[in-house]
């Protein structure tokens, strides 16, 4: 049912009719949202943990992970919020590159990003791979900025922007499920824009 | 999540730019203090726009909440509450949602709160909740505002603080020529901010930071300066 009086009047233009998902607007500026302070994570007590359940399977400093391939990623991401940003220019490691390095395949479909303070999110392990995730560790050719994450943050744009966990601090596959902290307040397991996954029973 | 139309019930101005809007909920529901709701409009093409809003209201209201509502100038969603919208008009609310920035008497105390602007209004939630519920839990409201006349529910709050139950009322104004007695008149700073801990019985047992995200940071980098842990600090952040 229609608002009375509400036109809306975001969104007309033609050019990002078919790049804005359903219910989001386009937004210039780069919004900050964390449940906490931001945390000062010093690159030289960094390290990046792959691990499965509760098995260590490698772990890297901040110099051996700036080691690995590194590989450009720009693209559109979008927040449970309702703000889209349009060509976002990142650069770090693919998840793909991730796992050969440590020399496997993902053992599960499940998998819970770990930050360093204390926040979790679950991922599809599916959504990890084939190109499609990285850690990040530059945003517009610089190193990110600690509000938006930085050192390293997960960048898994093709889902809600809270998936893409802020000052990473490893990756846990797991054999179930396990809802991390926002999926555990009401929000999608999978937060997929176009389908508008925002809420638990979306 | 639970969708359903709700009926505006009242609209109060607050200050020159946030109203109060009260919304009759035909499905009454139960939510803790620091929640907050999405209101979702949708144009006669069928184009929707949705934007949360934190509750005002204490718990136990339910079938009437109210929501203040900020006009933020490039908005979509905050022009149409302060040009458009009147008393009777069906909105579509889905909620509560959130549940990090929540207080309840239960989760006890001493707790520091710090707001910036409107982002005063789930921290009001929360002591609207102490009040009503007549508990006693040391809290402490830092409120930085630009002038008295931007001070959000600055009756309502010196009335709380006036009871002298164990709710301390320090306010700072950025834009004010002549700040009332006993207020601070600068912007938030980590010297301001351990004063107004120190006037809590204990340590915060929890510290909640509401505001403009450049403020939020501010607030938690000197909570934190303050020695309150990082884990015990919750911030919602409005805006860009």
């Amino acid at each position: 049912m229609a608002t009375r009086g509400f036109l809306g009047r975001r969104n007309s233009d033609d050019t990002t009719k078919d790049r804005l998902p359903p219910g989001q607007f386009l937004e210039q500026g780069f919004p900050v949202l964390s449940a906490g302070p931001t945390p000062r994570v010093k690159t030289e007590e960094w390290s990046f943990k792959l691990k499965a359940g509760p098995r260590l399977l490698m772990q890297w400093n901040w110099a051996e992970f700036n080691a690995l391939p590194q590989t450009r990623m720009t693209r559109d991401i979008h927040c449970v919020t309702t703000w889209s940003k349009f060509d976002t220019a990142w650069e770090g490691v693919l998840i793909d590159d991730v796992l050969a390095e440590a020399g496997i395949e993902a053992p599960t479909g499940f998998t819970l990003a770990h930050s360093a303070d204390g926040y979790t999110t679950n991922v599809p392990t599916v959504d990890l791979v084939g190109g499609r995730a990285m850690v990040a560790l530059r945003y517009e050719g610089k190193a990110i900025p600690p509000d938006h994450g930085g050192p390293a943050r997960l960048l898994v744009p093709h889902l809600y922007f809270w998936k893409s966990a802020k000052w990473i601090t490893g990756l846990q596959f797991t054999e179930k499920d396990e809802l991390g902290f926002w999926e555990l307040r009401g929000y999608h397991r999978c937060g997929d824009p176009w389908r508008e996954q925002r809420y638990t029973d979306d | 999540m639970r969708w359903q139309q709700a009926r505006i019930a009242g609209i109060v101005p607050r200050s020159k730019t946030v109203s109060s809007f009260f919304f009759d909920l035909p499905e009454p529901f139960d939510f803790l203090a620091g929640q907050h709701v999405v209101v979702r409009l949708t144009a006669p093409d069928g184009y929707r726009a949705q934007r949360s809003y934190s509750i005002a209201s204490a718990p136990g209201a339910r079938s009437r909440i109210e929501l203040a509502i900020e006009r933020l100038d490039d908005g979509e969603v905050s022009p149409f509450f302060h040009d458009v919208a009147e008393v009777g008009d069906e909105i579509e609310i889905g909620g509560p949602i959130g549940g990090h920035f929540v207080w309840t008497v239960a989760d006890g105390g001493p707790v520091l709160l710090i707001a910036g602007g409107a982002g005063v209004v789930p921290l009001l939630s929360m002591l609207r909740h102490r009040a009503g519920e007549g508990a006693t839990t040391p809290m402490a409201l830092l409120f930085s505002a630009r002038t008295k006349a931007d001070v959000l529910f600055r009756e309502e709050l010196s009335g709380l603080a006036a009871r002298d139950d164990g709710f301390e009322l320090q306010l700072t104004l950025t834009r004010e020529a002549s700040p009332p007695p006993g207020a601070f008149s600068r912007r938030i700073d980590p010297d301001m901010i351990l004063e107004v801990t120190r006037r809590l019985p204990g340590p915060p047992r929890r510290a909640y930071i509401c505001g403009s995200n450049a403020f939020c940071e501010r607030a938690a980098d000197g909570a934190l300066a303050a020695g309150i842990d990082a884990g015990d600090i919750r911030t919602e952040r409005y805006g860009a």
